[in-house]
């Protein structure tokens, strides 16, 4: 049978994706939404796994509203995507440095 | 030779993998979106293999089914210049890489020092009661607040996206009626005589 460990460096393989996909990223803003998803299904596989070796249901419980939290964040992000794209008709992330002080 | 869980498991990691390094070096964000849509489909076979029945059913059916649906959608409305996307190799490229592998030796370094023994998976699911309905239970008694909590972030979520996209005002001017102009306006404003000669024949 798979053991624990299988699976925690399964989610850490994922996990790193998506944090080195944010850093060599610098084009698409799209990408980085893509990645964060990325980072949430790499957490919820860790949270599943010690649900079942540990015998626990809760952990199940808390991937239900990881999801429910990120389906809203990709809401919420692809209108402030949608907007960007509509006042600066890029999406490169070296244009959008407005913040700078 | 691998046991049927085991050889299942390695299929669908090994796809998941690679089909997230995919979607991180890949330039055309549709191809990106689909990559992405193919890791959460190998993702839940890895759940399913793990007893987490309804939630792998949930990942395709809302997030596939949906959430990467509104993503597709979304890009492909975006008129976006494939050609401007191509990806030089970026400056960023060594230090991301640098994070990369310490996080990931971090990791790998704390599960292998101190990993906890599994036990028996008897509460999660048994072969009288399915998963979904001991997650019912548990959802619906010990964490009903939470789960109320839950409606009220899709809410905000779902108001706060309608005004973001639908709220330039200055373009596109409200249909309302100010009733104190309309009282105010005179015939002055409405009507105009002008005199203007009359065509022969």
């Amino acid at each position: 049978m798979v053991e624990l460990i299988d699976v925690l460096i399964f989610s850490a393989l994922l996990l790193m994706i998506g944090i080195g996909g944010i850093f060599l990223n610098r084009k698409n803003l799209i990408i980085i939404l893509l990645c964060i998803e990325l980072i949430l299904l790499a957490v919820n596989t860790n949270f599943i796994a010690f649900a079942y070796f540990l015998n626990d249901l809760n952990g199940q419980i808390f991937v239900f509203f990881i999801l429910t939290v990120a389906a809203a964040e990709a809401a919420i992000g692809l209108a402030i995507l949608l907007l960007l794209f509509r006042n600066k008709g890029s999406l490169a992330v070296d244009d959008i440095s407005e913040l700078k002080g | 030779m691998l046991a049927f869980p085991e050889l299942f498991f390695y299929l669908f990691a090994t796809i998941a993998v690679l089909s997230a390094v995919g979607v991180v070096v890949s330039s055309n964000p549709v191809k990106a979106t689909l990559l992405l849509v193919l890791t959460f489909a190998a993702c839940a076979g890895i759940w399913l293999l793990l007893r987490a029945e309804f939630l792998a059913i949930m990942l395709i059916l809302v997030y596939v089914g949906a959430v990467m649906v509104l993503f597709l959608f979304v890009v492909m409305m975006l008129d976006i210049n494939l050609t401007s996307l191509k990806q030089r190799v970026s400056s960023y490229l060594p230090l991301g890489v640098m994070v990369m592998l310490v996080i990931f030796a971090e990791l790998t370094w704390v599960f292998l020092s101190d990993t906890p023994t599994s036990v028996s998976s008897d509460k999660i699911s048994s072969e009288n009661v399915g998963n979904t309905l001991l997650l019912g239970e548990l959802m619906f008694t010990e964490h009903l607040y939470s789960f109320e909590l839950a409606a009220l972030i899709l809410l905000v979520a779902m108001i706060l996206a309608l005004v973001l996209t639908l709220g330039n005002f200055n373009q596109t001017p409200s249909k309302n009626l100010d009733v104190a102009k309309q009282v105010r306006v005179s015939s002055k404003d409405r009507l105009k005589i002008i005199k203007m000669e009359s065509e022969d024949g």
